[in-house]
This record gives C-alpha cells, sequence and structure tokens, in this order.
C-alpha cells in the first residue's frame, strides 16, 4: 500500500510517501511495524494522540482495520482556514 | 457549488461578483476572505501551506455539500490556496448565498469552523529565525461542537 506523511510527520520520516508491504491488520499494526523499522519513524509516532489518520483519503482511526486499503496518510492536526 | 484548490492568487471582488450574479432569489450573499497575518512580532516571511492532493478536494466539497444540505442555501463557494503565501496574502474564501440571511451567515460560520480543522491543509510560519509549523488549537475543535 501507499503510505503518505504531510507536514512535520514528513520532516521527521523524511519522505513524503512510500510504498510497504505488510499484513498489518490495523493501523495501530501498521504504526508498530514502521516504528520498529528505524528511530525516525518510532520518534514521528511516539505521541499518537499528536497524530491524525487517513484511510483512502477519508479520516480515520488507528485502531481501523486496513483490509482494501490502498492508501493510508499521517499527518499533525489540521490548520487550514 | 464550486470548491477550488489552487497555489494561484484569486480576485476576491471578481469572485464575489461573479457569485452574486447567480440566482435573483437569493437576497443574501455571505463572503469571508482569510489573509495571512502577519507575526505579533512582525518577522513573517513567508507563509507555507501544504496539502493533500486528492483528499483536500474531497474533504472541501463534503463540508460544502453538508452545508447545503443543513441550511436552504442557493449557492456556496469555497477557494483555499496552498504553496507559498507572503504577509497580507489572501489565503482563501468562503460565500454562501442565500433566500435570507441567516442562513448564509451560519453557512459561512459551519463552512469556516470545519474547513480550519477537517481539510488537510497545514501551515508552516518562515521567520528570519526559523520556521515553525503552526499547531492546531484547541478552541479550533471546540468549535466544531456546537454544531
Amino acid at each position: 500500500m501507499d503510505v503518505l506523511y504531510f507536514a512535520w510527520v514528513r520532516e521527521r520520516i523524511g519522505l513524503p510517501k512510500e510504498k510497504v508491504d505488510t499484513q498489518a491488520a490495523t493501523v495501530n499494526d501498521l504504526v508498530a511495524e514502521l516504528s520498529a523499522r528505524e528511530d525516525r519513524y518510532a520518534a514521528a509516532f511516539s505521541d499518537l494522540s499528536a497524530l491524525r489518520v487517513a484511510l483512502d483519503q477519508e479520516l480515520s482511526d488507528f485502531d481501523a482495520s486496513l483490509i482494501g486499503v490502498r492508501e493510508v496518510a499521517f499527518f499533525p492536526p489540521m490548520t487550514g482556514g | 457549488m464550486r470548491v477550488a484548490v489552487q497555489e494561484e492568487a484569486f480576485d476576491l471582488g471578481a469572485e464575489a461578483n461573479a457569485f452574486a450574479a447567480g440566482d435573483d432569489a437569493n437576497g443574501a450573499i455571505v463572503t469571508f476572505t482569510g489573509v495571512v497575518r502577519d507575526l505579533a512580532s512582525g518577522d513573517l516571511d513567508v507563509m507555507e501551506i501544504e496539502h493533500y492532493p486528492g483528499m483536500t478536494e474531497r474533504a472541501l466539497t463534503k463540508i460544502a455539500q453538508e452545508a447545503k444540505d443543513r441550511w436552504s442555501l442557493g449557492d456556496v463557494l469555497v477557494i483555499h490556496r496552498h504553496g507559498r503565501l507572503a504577509a497580507g496574502d489572501r489565503i482563501m474564501m468562503v460565500a454562501t448565498a442565500a433566500p435570507h440571511r441567516k442562513d448564509a451567515f451560519e453557512a459561512a460560520e459551519y463552512l469556516m469552523d470545519y474547513l480550519k480543522s477537517r481539510a488537510p491543509f497545514w501551515k508552516k510560519e518562515v521567520t528570519n529565525t526559523g520556521a515553525e509549523w503552526v499547531a492546531a488549537k484547541d478552541e479550533d475543535e471546540d468549535a466544531l461542537t456546537r454544531w
């Protein structure tokens, strides 16, 4: 699946987008998998209350299922307007 | 209903005039424009606005549609810019047209409240001392509870 990062999450991880081969069942599982990879991921995901997640471009939750999901995005709370 | 996500500047007068020229049944037109504010310290060089192409358009369209479902509106316009902006630049505008002003005012406020914390934009302030992401405010999230 495609995993996208925005704003300071993108800066901390160091890339805007990557393809991830994963069997993760939920967003939380994917976060645990990515965090175990390298410190920069662990740092970005250290406080999930400071993050939001979108699945296929719809806001979702960290305990949501990833079945059938093609695009996951992680970002801080939005600051539009 | 029109939603536009764009890097280029928009002409507030031209947009408002074109929007108001729509339908004579609308006795009330409300427009709101957001402007890049200079910081208290007065040293803002650039405001960088990042967004999530694809999701941004979907989120704005959904918010605009929800406003149309909730109030008696003739039309809705949302324009939001991204990229590098300077103090004084117009970031975004919303316009609502309705037979009566209460619907137009309330719907414009609703659009602004949702656009601030449910549309995937992120602002970064670049000053002569560094760059910092603008943090979301609790009061912006709290503002949604009134709807």
